[in-house]
């Protein structure tokens, strides 16, 4: 990751739109964090390196009508790509500066690995994080901090952009991989896994920090976690609310969710809600051999419309 | 006479909380997976003091959702075109000790207190019924800023007893009546030996937190950076809108009340609500006074450091950082409010300042 040359890219397109999503250093050492960029001024507080873990694209259907350039990593290509399908955003409003990616660092297990501590100081050697905290300065392998998307990412290189800052990488991962961990929850029994997601969803707050990250949760104000009329949940902050909520939000991105990561990023409670969206996206592979955001001229296969789906066996009973 | 200063050996902190659980509904910061959370305490617990938990313990006195009485359609048996309401009250709240959370979680309640206390019999019942019993914090955590609105890491607003821990165990200080109930307990010991080591604790964790802004509770936000929709809107540009920042929060009180019904009967209840949801202004007429989120976040900030001082007099807020740590996007309130304070980068001051240099 090549800040120089981002640095170059931005302030090259800057001109021509209405601000550039980029990332900046976050409140401490640990975190990055989306700075949008309007004046050649602020260059200078960009970052890229592996505390870039945002998916900036989750901004941009809210400027669906300002031309906005936007910094994407492979994954987060995979929405704009998901975008375009739906309708979302206009591409002659978008700038796409790519960017390569060998992974990323999760802030939440960077916290853990380093027991909580105050982080004074990160840097990175190749694929090493060096952290430093009032208990010296500790060594640890990228890949072990990394979201769990990172270990199984397909997609390193940006599959849409304008302008890609560095070379394009081939990914070395495993495609069969992508969905061991929901295999390994499926291999659970059902007891088992309603007592996993009691648990997990138990801490919800109803925040909605999943929901408004995700870029694909485009219902906004009339989202059914809050509307009054029609009446589908209520406010009690009980746990069949909450599951509720959940399940109605992955059912929402079945065939659409890009696996970003973003709603488990954001969660304050550390819930693992990507897993749900992915165990749907693993039927929805199974079923329409479909996977979302890769192809802008795809339609999403719930969008579309089958007498008779090859995999699905109901008109044969 | 009453002990005013206890202390608890380590080896007997257990048996001081199972005493406690005795007497009391107990609150204790657990461990769930990764996260800190505040939970009624049983012998299996898993506590951990080592780190502020993810939300205040502002919910065992103000319930994220709470019942305020529930209520049942009757039909009248000598006219069944008519019908009767019957209404049913919650029973009265138990006796109830919040344990090991931190200052500013405690501050938080007496940022609460005179907003509620005189007129919500259901925040006061619970309030008065509730014991607080909190921990010094031994050390600044990433976002803290409690020196700032002039808390402190051993801030004694709104507990009943000040805890610090100390090498060999832990010293009890009583800051009210019904803390000094808590210290008459035969198990602690006499604590006024330990006072002076207690003090330098305190001192040195004050020393360690990061001043955000200055001016304190007299922090004097510039109107007009206030009134600037410009301002607002550039730094709220990466605002998600989430409730993540006023829900872990231990000092917003807003709420919503809304009829949760079957056919026949249901609840009226009472749940949070927060500013930074577009709903939370929607008014019956489908006129909406803040639909963009630079207004919503400018009520969030405005509120706790302008508003809220001008009615009650100190600041909406204890500094604990949870809104800073735990928002997806890093939004940090501190350096708002540093950039909105005449004080602040950018001000005229500042500005005059440098003109002259």
């Amino acid at each position: 990751m090549n800040r120089e040359r981002l640095k170059e890219a931005v302030a090259e397109i800057l001109p021509g739109v209405d601000a550039v999503i980029a990332y900046g250093q976050g409140f401490d050492a640990a975190h990055g964090e989306p700075c949008f960029v309007t004046k050649k001024e602020e260059l200078e507080g960009l970052i890229l390196n592996p505390l870039c873990e945002h998916n900036l694209a989750s901004y941009l259907p809210s400027r669906k009508n300002k031309k906005t350039g936007v910094v994407v990593k492979g994954c987060d290509s995979r929405t704009i790509v998901q975008f375009l399908q739906e309708g979302l955003v206009k591409r002659e409003n978008l700038v796409i500066i790519g960017v390569p990616c060998t992974g990323v660092v999760s802030a939440k297990k960077l916290a853990r690995a380093l027991d909580h501590q105050t982080v004074e100081e990160v840097r990175f050697e190749g694929e090493t994080v060096i952290a430093r905290t009032p208990r010296g300065e500790k060594r640890i392998a990228l890949a072990d901090v990394s979201p769990d998307k990172c270990r199984t990412c397909r997609y390193p290189t940006p599959l849409i952009y304008d302008v890609l800052v560095g070379e394009p990488i081939e990914s070395d991962k495993d495609p069969a991989a992508v969905y061991d961990d929901v295999r390994e929850l499926m291999g659970k029994s059902l007891e088992e896994r309603k007592a996993y997601w009691e648990k997990e969803i138990g801490r919800c707050t109803r925040c909605y920090a999943c929901r408004n990250a995700c870029p694909l949760c485009v219902c906004q104000d009339s989202c059914i976690a809050e509307t009054r009329d029609p009446h589908w949940q209520s406010q009690r902050s009980n746990l069949s609310e909450k599951m509720m909520f959940h399940f109605i939000h992955a059912i929402h991105l079945a065939g659409r969710c890009t696996e970003c990561g973003e709603c488990e990023r954001a969660c304050p409670m550390d819930i693992p809600l990507g897993k749900l969206k992915k165990k749907i996206n693993m039927d929805m592979l199974d079923l329409f051999d479909y996977v979302p955001g890769i192809v802008c001229e795809d339609k999403p296969p719930l969008y579309t419309f089958k007498v008779e789906e090859k995999k699905i066996e109901e008109h044969e009973l | 006479m009453k002990r005013e200063a206890g202390f608890i050996p380590k080896d007997g902190w257990n048996a001081f909380l199972a005493s406690l659980a005795k007497r009391f509904n107990l609150y204790v910061p657990c461990r769930e997976g990764e996260t800190i959370l505040f939970q009624p305490y049983h012998a299996e617990s898993v506590i951990c003091l080592d780190r502020p938990a993810a939300s205040a313990p502002k919910g065992v006195i103000f319930p994220q959702s709470e019942t305020l009485f529930s209520f049942e359609l009757k039909k009248k048996a000598e006219d069944p075109r008519k019908v009767d309401v019957e209404l049913k009250s919650e029973g009265a709240p138990q006796d109830t000790a919040i344990v090991a959370l931190r200052p500013c979680d405690a501050r938080g309640f007496s940022i609460l207190d005179p907003v509620y206390m005189d007129v919500d019999p259901y925040y006061r019942s619970r309030r008065e019924k509730t014991t607080i019993i909190t921990l010094a914090c031994p050390n600044p955590y990433p976002g803290c800023f409690c020196t700032s609105v002039e808390s402190s890491p051993a801030d004694k607003s709104g507990s009943d007893v000040l805890v610090t821990e100390l090498d060999n165990g832990y010293f009890l200080e009583a800051v009210t009546e019904k803390g000094r109930t808590i210290l008459d307990d035969n198990a602690i010991q006499d604590g006024a030996g330990y006072k002076e080591e207690a003090e330098g604790r305190q001192k040195a964790a004050h020393d360690r937190v990061k001043k955000a802004f200055s001016g304190g509770k007299k922090v004097k936000i510039s109107q007009e950076r206030l009134l600037s929709d410009e301002f607002w809107e550039e730094t709220t540009a990466k605002c998600l809108s989430c409730g993540a920042c006023t829900y872990l929060c231990p000092t917003c009180y807003c709420f919503n009340i809304t009829d949760e019904q079957t056919v026949n009967r249901g609840e009226r209840i009472r749940s949070w609500d927060s500013c930074m949801f577009p709903h939370f202004t929607l008014e019956t007429s489908g006129h909406n006074p803040r639909t963009k989120k630079a207004q919503r976040f400018k009520q969030r900030v405005g509120h706790k450091f302008v508003y809220y001082p001008e009615q009650y007099g100190d600041l909406g807020c204890s500094g604990c950082g949870r809104c800073i740590r735990f928002c997806p996007i890093s939004m940090e309130i501190s350096k708002v409010v540093a950039k909105l304070s005449e004080e602040g980068e950018g001000s005229t001051k500042d500005a005059a300042e440098g003109a002259r240099s």
